[in-house]
């Protein structure tokens, strides 16, 4: 973590009063006109995975529609071609395949999920295209130098998200002394739990518990059983998508509430409606409250997502990580054409390595290994039916402090 | 590897006994089809899950008692059971055809959970949820208890239906050889028709029971394949005793696993005993 919020706000008043107009929807650039940029790439629209690729779909049709009645790209209006990968990383590769050859799009946007970008890198190896991707888990594994990252927790996760974690609950009220790491077998999840099991170690915690699980186990009753067993004052659950709350629903069910339990990357919808969430830790890169919609365009962001995503009938309608990311890396497109006044994938390359780009989460910088930056990562809480962000202090929602027992 | 206290045991039997009656309920259906019509029903799934979701709506939107929703799904199951059969039937569709038709079939149904209730989750909040019965130190949720319940009384129900009725015995009869069976006067289309129709509701009560107990997504309609033709496989075709019986061996053999090693070694344990007794078991079918 090397940006607090005062260096972001000051940062955002340094880019002056233009800068801090929503930028996506006040700056007007006249119509459009020409031929349309294309930019290619796919989603999880259907499969396991739909439920977050609907985020991102909706992200990018606000911003796509919002970046067109600006004046669009160099003055071209933007054709943004989606393709559903169906969550699965081989159908990503052969649509990515596609998208370059046969649809010709003049530039590319990553999918979701881990699987799903590594294809799709590939591809845009194959081909010495630029990829931006949103939500890349596993940063050693991004080795093309021409793929930049929106998804803003650092080259190496796995260290500075437990510590940042473990560091807070040392400071709480009540300072944890025995952990439990339970953690599914998810590629993304698995390796930042195993670093959380080092990090612990070497805070001085007792280890009471570790479990793993394969991602796609039914039955969290014994695990929820063992957990009770061990009676940890912190639980870190290396948990993805659902996975979070099918354990505490488990613990419910015997009647266990752990004191004080982190997830990694939970459903933030499923999560922040169970009333035995409450209390739960998250990461956070991004939630719809000040300090962050102190900027004004992911204020606007904030207000469009919930009214599209409340016609679309989504469950959940808060902007958070998911769509932040997304939006971040449409930022990142935006910035780097502008800026080059070019579409040409090793001009835009180049550029992206030596500058920072404002996002929505704050300036991402594509210069560590992995071409990942600093570590944006905060932490969040469910408290009272919402995910407030907790830690650090000045990013902390007005009136939220964390709530430990 | 530490041995769990007897409570983490008792508790993990039970939530493994729970577990099994739902891969019980839903391979009833799918070993009747598969054993008695020669049809591997894939969309059986996808119309438990279409089931779980009409209870979603209807308890979670429409105020309807969860159990309630049984009186309007068993009945509208059972008509499209009849439906899709009745389409099996009439373009004469092989046993290995079935398996291809019957999944285009829950991929369409897939995309229809989408476009109506979208990818996104979606959890039935219902007073079921919040009862649990507490015996020691053990508790029993009510959910898993219903889910338990029904399995074990359907499951008797055919069972006894198959070996001590006429129609029962009739339909055995019509799958053992359906032209002799035919000569005794057994319709065999009709009988065909109702069993396809039983099937479906079966499916259809399966998925209140994982409305009641589980988080929804239309891609998880994939996630029980495997485990559930496990248990219909253990438990033999068109035996309607066999998938609880082996569901429940599966899920105490995954739970108790999950409790004295490593929960991700369940899925060997259960595969593994799968593959021994489908090696081992006398008379292999």
């Amino acid at each position: 973590m090397t940006i607090d919020r005062r260096a972001f706000l000051a940062a955002l008043s340094a880019m002056g009063a233009g800068a801090l107009a929503p930028a996506a929807f006040a700056q007007t650039g006249g119509t459009p006109s020409g031929d349309p940029i294309r930019i290619g790439g796919t989603l999880a629209l259907t499969g396991p995975l739909a439920a977050t690729g609907l985020v991102h779909k909706l992200t990018g049709e606000i911003y796509v529609e919002n970046l067109n009645k600006r004046g669009g790209l160099l003055g071209r209006p933007v054709e943004w071609v989606l393709k559903d990968d169906q969550s699965k990383p081989d159908v990503a590769r052969t649509l990515y395949e596609q998208l370059i050859t046969s649809d010709k799009v003049d530039l590319l946007i990553g999918p979701y999920a881990t699987g799903n970008i590594l294809s799709a890198m590939g591809v845009a190896q194959r081909y010495g295209k630029m990829l931006v991707h949103h939500t890349f888990g596993i940063p050693k594994l991004a080795k093309y130098e021409r793929q930049f990252p929106a998804w803003s927790l650092g080259p190496d996760p796995e260290t500075t998200t437990p510590e940042m974690v473990l560091d807070m609950m040392a400071q709480s009220q009540h300072p944890p002394k025995r952990i439990a790491v339970v953690t599914s077998k998810f590629p993304s999840v698995h390796f930042v739990s195993l670093g959380a099991r080092e990090v612990a170690k070497k805070k001085g915690l007792e280890e009471v518990l570790f479990l793993e699980w394969d991602f796609g186990n039914r039955d969290y009753a014994p695990i929820a059983g063992r957990i009770k067993e061990a009676d940890p004052d912190f639980l870190w659950v290396g948990g993805l998508g659902l996975e979070g709350n099918l354990l505490l629903d488990a613990l419910k069910k015997i009647d266990y509430k752990p004191r004080n339990h982190f997830h990694l990357y939970p459903a933030p919808g499923p999560m922040v409606k169970a009333p035995e969430a409450d209390g739960a830790l998250s990461i956070t890169i991004f939630e719809a409250h000040p300090p962050y919609t102190d900027n004004p365009v992911a204020a606007q962001f904030v207000e469009q997502f919930r009214e599209r995503a409340t016609k679309a009938n989504m469950p959940e309608t808060s902007v958070e990580v998911q769509a932040a990311a997304s939006f971040s890396a449409w930022q990142i497109i935006e910035t780097a054409v502008v800026a080059n006044n070019s579409l040409d994938d090793e001009k835009l390359a180049t550029w992206l390595r030596n500058n920072t780009v404002d996002t929505i989460q704050g300036k991402l910088r594509f210069n560590e290994r992995g071409n990942f930056g600093d570590d944006l990562g905060r932490v969040k809480q469910v408290q009272n039916g919402q995910w407030l962000t907790v830690w650090p202090k000045d990013w902390a929602a007005p009136g939220a402090t964390l709530k430990t027992s | 590897m530490n041995l769990p206290s007897s409570t983490l045991l008792v508790q993990s039997i039970l939530a493994g006994i729970f577990t099994g009656a739902l891969y019980g309920l839903l391979g009833l259906g799918l070993s009747l089809s598969w054993g008695l019509l020669r049809q591997i029903n894939l969309a059986h799934f996808a119309l438990a899950f279409l089931g779980a979701y009409l209870t979603y709506q209807l308890a979670g939107y429409g105020g309807v008692d969860p159990m309630l929703t049984l009186l309007m799904i068993v009945p509208l199951f059972f008509m499209l059971g009849v439906a899709v059969h009745w389409v099996l039937a009439r373009f004469k569709v092989t046993p290995f055809n079935s398996l291809l038709i019957t999944f285009g079939l829950t991929i369409i149904i897939e995309a229809l959970l989408q476009w109506i209730w979208t990818a996104d989750y979606r959890r039935l909040d219902s007073s079921y949820a919040e009862h649990r019965y507490r015996i020691g130190d053990v508790f029993l949720p009510l959910p898993e208890l219903i889910t338990l319940g029904l399995s074990v009384a359907i499951s008797v129900a055919i069972w006894l239906a198959l070996k001590r009725t006429d129609l029962g015995k009739a339909l055995r009869a019509a799958a053992e050889d359906a032209p002799i069976a035919a000569a005794f006067g057994i319709n065999q289309r009709a009988l065909a028709l109702m069993l396809s129709g039983l099937n479906a509701a079966l499916a259809g009560i399966a998925g209140v029971c994982i409305a009641l107990s589980y988080t929804l997504a239309p891609s998880q309609i994939y996630t029980w394949i495997g485990v559930v033709f496990a248990a219909v496989m253990l438990g033999g075709l068109g035996r309607p005793m066999g998938p609880l019986i082996a569901g429940c061996i599966i899920g105490v053999s995954e739970a108790v696993t999950m409790a004295v090693a490593s929960p991700s070694w369940a899925p060997l344990v259960s595969f593994s005993l799968l593959i021994l007794v489908l090696l081992f078991r006398p008379g292999r079918a």
